[in-house]
């Protein structure tokens, strides 16, 4: 189904949807960063690209295989969990950097954990929702 | 004492499931990675062990938050030896996959899935929140569905919908068992749960709670009325993931019962009997179905039946001597049921069949094989002196003194049908001759030696912790002694949980 109006609204909504789920990442409801909501916003995102253009034009502009989208956010979601180790902490503590950042706020590693958890839901949803609309 | 490491086994099956998730098509490598990461798991599980056995009960709080309120994660020492044993399966199951599982499966991520398991097993024994304890059983069942599925053929596909609605099921009662404990108490941390319940006005709606465990644990570990998903699905996955689920998640199921009841529900007299009952009743089906069944892996499914029936047998009685047996078996069950799946995969390497009326000769054409498959099978039989008859002992004697003649009946019964169909098939696949018009494709002759190495090894591996267990008795004795006092006991465990409070 190729529609023009679908098309031009996608050509905007595509950009304010993923600006939208970076600040939903990075401000979940109740503070601390809400990585699965915007990992979905996110992926909702690219399957309307994926409705108004096709799945091989959004494949194209994510340029990478969805699927490997997966090991990147799990091994940045670990990572961030037993850094804490290193430091002689339980793991999953939240370690923070001590001068905040303009704009984002403090940092911790929390943020590191809820990229990964971001990472992971685009991959899955996308490698799912891809894999049956290719079929 | 606190201890932040107590958790690195998880991390290194979990690392090792990230990297081959990397490598997503390149097979080798992957093969390589599973056998290092489970050989590193298994030598953190080891310094574990060794760790708890020696200073006692280590816990840490995940994320630094105090221990009612946050997450807790406590090794003691029935939760160190069920990881030590979850770690040598893994080791002899991701060794016999490299090998024993085509390389069509293993493209569609048969490696990571497996770690994930492993690492949701591990998880799980550790784990000493009891919401966290249901989500390491769907990290379980998560990665089991998929491993019972992977490679798509019906016959799969047909046992997989019958555990996932069992599982499921098992799952839904759980959670909301854990819902009305949470609403009844306030709190999820299992040292927390076994002071506050006890406050509790209204004991009937915590005798109530308690069902609701016991239905899905049940269902988890495979007990009367509640099994039939086990034999009408283990026997559809390659043998290197039935060997993992027939030795390991039943056990889980068996775990949790343990944990639950010695901490938070503590058996009275109608528990008690309603556990006899479904043990006796499991033993009776179990031994029942293990008869008739003439393909070598359904025959085990019913065997893995029967033998939970001991394990709940013991937990129903709840004694030190009862568990101490129950915790032996327990321990010598999860080696030699793992073995025996490996053991069927090598059979079907063999001989292309699992149907035991058209094998035969494997003794005369496989001498060596054939007395290493032999020594498992008496274990599991419990020639004694190897491991399975050692526990036998303590239920026995735990029987005579509770007066469950009943129970100690069944048991006799269970051994017997065991010792039956063992000799049964002994006698048909080992010593009988290979009938003549039977066409054999072999693609174990076929294959090069370091294979051969690879699928016979695990088996080896398995069956020398097995002797272990048997000629070593008194040390395992000594540790399942040290672990079933806790579990009457479990001062120590609260204190080293919630501190002097």
């Amino acid at each position: 189904m190729k529609s023009p109006i679908l098309q031009t609204a996608t050509r905007y909504l595509l950009p304010i949807l993923l600006l939208f789920s970076v600040f939903l990442l990075l401000r979940g409801h109740y503070y601390p960063g809400g990585g699965f909501v915007g990992g979905l916003v996110a992926s909702i995102a690219f399957v309307l690209h994926s409705f108004a253009n096709g799945t091989a034009d959004t494949l194209k502009i994510l340029r990478y295989q969805p699927i490997s989208f997966i090991p990147i956010g799990l091994s940045l979601l670990v990572l961030s969990t037993v850094a804490p180790l290193l430091g002689g902490l339980p793991p999953m503590t939240a370690l923070w950097f001590e001068q905040p950042v303009p704009v984002i706020g403090m940092i911790g590693s929390a943020l590191f954990f809820d990229i990964g958890v971001y990472l992971v839901v685009i991959g899955v949803i996308l490698t799912i929702l891809f894999t049956i609309a290719l079929d | 004492m606190i201890d932040n490491n107590i958790l690195a086994p998880v991390f290194i099956h979990l690392f090792t499931a990230i990297i081959q998730l990397i490598c997503w098509r390149k097979t080798v490598t992957q093969r390589v990675l599973s056998i290092g990461g489970s050989v590193l798991g298994l030598l953190v599980a080891i310094r574990l062990f060794n760790r708890v056995d020696q200073s006692g009960i280590l816990t840490m709080n995940a994320a630094n938050w105090d221990a009612p309120f946050g997450i807790v994660f406590v090794a003691d020492t029935l939760s160190t030896t069920l990881v030590l044993l979850t770690s040598i399966v893994a080791v002899a199951v991701s060794m016999f996959s490299t090998v024993g599982i085509s390389k069509k499966r293993m493209l569609y991520g048969y490696f990571p899935i497996f770690h994930f398991l492993i690492l949701g097993l591990i998880g799980a024994f550790l784990t000493g929140d009891i919401f966290n304890l249901y989500v390491f059983f769907e990290v379980i069942i998560i990665s089991s569905f998929v491993l019972m599925t992977l490679g798509g053929r019906k016959a799969q596909l047909e046992g997989g919908v019958k555990y996932m609605a069992m599982n499921i099921l098992a799952s839904t009662f759980f959670l909301t068992g854990i819902g009305i404990v949470y609403g009844l108490t306030g709190t999820l941390n299992m040292a927390d749960l076994a002071i506050k319940i006890q406050a509790v006005d209204n004991q009937t709606l915590v005798g109530l709670t308690s069902c609701f465990f016991i239905i899905g644990f049940g269902i988890k570990s495979a007990v009367f009325p509640l099994y039939y998903w086990l034999p009408s699905s283990y026997h559809t996955p390659p043998s290197a993931v039935a060997a993992t689920f027939g030795g390991l998640l039943t056990k889980v199921g068996i775990y949790a019962m343990l944990r639950i009841f010695s901490l938070i529900f503590i058996p009275d007299d109608f528990m008690q009997s309603l556990l006899m009952v479904m043990a006796v009743f499991t033993i009776i089906t179990g031994s029942l179905g293990a008869l008739i069944k003439n393909n070598i892996r359904r025959l085990f499914s019913y065997l893995i039946v029967c033998h939970i029936g001991f394990l709940v047998g013991g937990i129903a009685m709840f004694s030190t001597v009862a568990l101490t047996g129950v915790i032996f078996y327990l321990i010598h069950d999860i080696m030699v049921k793992t073995n025996m799946f490996l053991i069927a995969g090598l059979i079907r390497q063999l001989k292309g069949t699992l149907e035991m009326n058209r094998l035969g000769g494997l003794y005369k054409e496989y001498p060596k094989i054939s007395l290493l498959i032999a020594v498992v099978l008496f274990s599991l039989v419990g020639i004694p002196p190897l491991s399975g008859f050692w526990p036998k002992i303590f239920l026995f004697q735990e029987a005579f003194s509770q007066e469950q003649y009943i129970f100690a009946l069944t048991l006799i019964i269970g051994s017997f049908v065991t010792l039956y169909v063992i000799a049964k098939m002994w006698a048909r696949v080992f010593w009988r001759d290979q009938e003549e018009e039977r066409t054999v494709n072999s693609s174990f002759d076929s294959l090069q030696p370091y294979r051969k190495v690879l699928l016979v090894l695990p088996i080896l591996m398995l069956a020398t912790v097995t002797l272990f267990i048997g000629l070593n008795a008194e040390y395992v004795l000594k540790i399942a002694s040290k672990i079933a006092a806790q579990l009457i006991d479990t001062e120590p465990y609260i204190k080293a949980v919630l501190g002097n409070r």
